[in-house]
């Protein structure tokens, strides 16, 4: 008699399990990335899920900011680095030149590992994205900026003194302005680059509240080095390593069984 | 496998396999010494037994201690958070193990002094020695964590289960046959159980074993050959 098992991840159960039958947003295919002469990343094929939480984990050099950044092709900033192959985000290559970058970038948003505030007013920080793109009456404009406000879970602390600067909010709120700058924007995808590795445990723990219910509305894809982290709010988990995709899996399948060695030892910290 | 960054994890959970294989050496000892003291009547040993009980249930607090502690400290994830889970029940099906030897030194001590007919006394032993098999090779298993090895302890517990029916049946026969018999016969009852429940802890750490070293859970039931529930003396 053959006993038949069952993967631990039915085993034991979580929240928000991964959802197998979402649909793809975001479609890497055979992307090359270099700096220069260096190769960052090696022929990288994977898929994003709509409305779910992807985690992208591996040392640091592995690749994983580098993969972020050419969703919003904001590496194109720096003409010394190229991306090769194609990100399909709803089947439109983002990578094709003819693609209006300003344009993606509205549709990608991003939110980077220092809390970044303009030096103006939180309404104006948050404010700044939509006016961008859009010409809104200020009736409007001042919704949009309470909606996001709230959708970043920090209406409550700010209403009062949306006047002041953003500057002067402390870390934890800085990150959650930026996120709700983001949001304005009404984008698609969301990437999150170790967005909460300069905060506090309490801070952290708002934003990770917040960024599973922002995950209801979003597509969103978050580069951590805290496994808990990506155990915790991911529902995908990719490991990286040396510029090369690793092993890409439902999130409790790669924390509590993961099928490569590479990936068992980096999780479990014998990696070195 | 590959060590720890951070040696001192290694060190936290070879700590808790040194312990579990301590308990695991007691615990043999003390099945072997209740059946020895129960077979020969030799109450100093059934003492003994029920003294080595302590050390047991010492250590497995310990490793639940220990265990959690881990946890706490290093949030094990993948085989280290298996080899944790594990420990915590692998240390709890052990200790277990160590009270129903330890019953079994008790009712050694009660009866004593009672007539016992030999072969009643043989076939306890007997089943004994199934399940002290049992217990070598399920704890072996998990120390080398060998699956493959712990599976078949789970499929032939079987055969104890079903000598236990063959012992029950005989001994409620004796009771029929003389009244006076039926406070020793009781007691061995209760030993065959134990024995009985003891190859039962054994299957749990063999899925226990399976489950640390494959990352997934046995999901069918176990063969059981246990038809005790069904020999009663109506009718006879």
């Amino acid at each position: 008699m053959s006993p038949i098992a069952v993967t631990a991840s039915q085993a034991i159960g979580h929240s928000a399990p991964a959802d197998l039958d979402a649909p793809v947003r975001i479609g890497v295919r055979n992307l090359n990335f270099y700096y220069g002469d260096f190769r960052g990343l090696k022929d990288i094929s994977l898929d994003f899920y709509d409305r779910q939480v992807t985690a992208l984990i591996g040392p640091s050099g592995c690749g994983k900011s580098t993969l972020l950044r050419t969703f919003n092709r904001i590496y194109s900033l720096y003409p010394e680095q190229r991306a090769e192959g194609e990100i399909l985000l709803d089947g439109q290559n983002v990578l094709a030149p003819n693609v209006d970058v300003n344009e993606l970038r509205a549709r990608v948003g991003m939110v980077f590992q220092k809390p970044t505030p303009f030096p103006m007013s939180i309404y104006d920080n948050v404010a700044f994205g939509i006016r961008l793109y859009e010409k809104l009456p200020k009736s409007q404009l001042d919704d949009r900026v309470e909606e996001a406000l709230h959708k970043a879970a920090l209406w409550d602390e700010v209403k009062d003194k949306l006047r002041q600067s953003g500057m002067g909010l402390s870390g934890g709120q800085q990150q959650r302005l930026c996120i709700a700058r983001t949001i304005a924007q009404r984008p698609e995808v969301i990437l999150l680059d170790e967005p909460t590795s300069a905060l506090d445990p309490i801070s952290t723990g708002k934003i990770e509240e917040l960024i599973e219910q922002l995950r209801t509305e979003f597509t969103i894809v978050i580069v951590t080095h805290n496994m808990q982290q990506a155990a915790r709010i991911s529902q995908f988990t990719a490991f990286m390593y040396l510029g090369e995709l690793v092993e890409f899996g439902p999130t409790n399948k790669m924390f509590m069984n993961p099928n490569k060695k590479q990936t068992q030892d980096y999780i479990t910290g014998r990696f070195g | 496998m590959a060590e720890h960054i951070v040696s001192s994890y290694d060190t936290d959970l070879q700590d808790l396999r040194r312990r579990i294989s301590e308990m695991g050496g007691i615990a043999e000892k003390m099945l072997v010494d209740s059946i020895a003291a129960l077979v020969r009547r030799d109450m100093p040993l059934a003492q003994a037994v029920i003294a080595a009980d302590t050390r047991l249930d010492v250590l497995q607090r310990e490793v639940e201690e220990s265990a959690i502690l881990t946890i706490a400290r290093r949030q094990p994830l993948a085989i280290d958070l298996r080899e944790t889970i594990a420990a915590i029940r692998v240390s709890g099906d052990v200790e277990r193990i160590g009270d129903l030897a330890k019953n079994i030194a008790k009712r050694a001590l009660a009866i004593g002094g009672q007539f016992q007919p030999q072969k009643i006394v043989v076939g306890v032993q007997h089943m004994s020695d199934l399940v002290l098999g049992q217990l070598k090779d399920v704890l072996d298993a998990y120390a080398q964590k060998d699956t493959a090895r712990a599976l078949d302890v789970w499929q032939r517990d079987n055969a104890i289960d079903a000598l236990y029916t063959s012992l029950f049946r005989e001994l409620l026969t004796y009771m029929m046959e003389d009244p006076r018999n039926i406070s020793f016969c009781t007691h061995l009852l209760f030993c065959a159980k134990n024995i009985e429940r003891i190859g039962d802890h054994t299957t749990n750490i063999a899925e226990t074993v399976h489950y640390l070293v494959t990352g997934e859970t046995l999901a069918i039931e176990r063969p059981k050959g246990d038809r005790s529930i069904d020999a009663t003396v109506a009718g006879e």
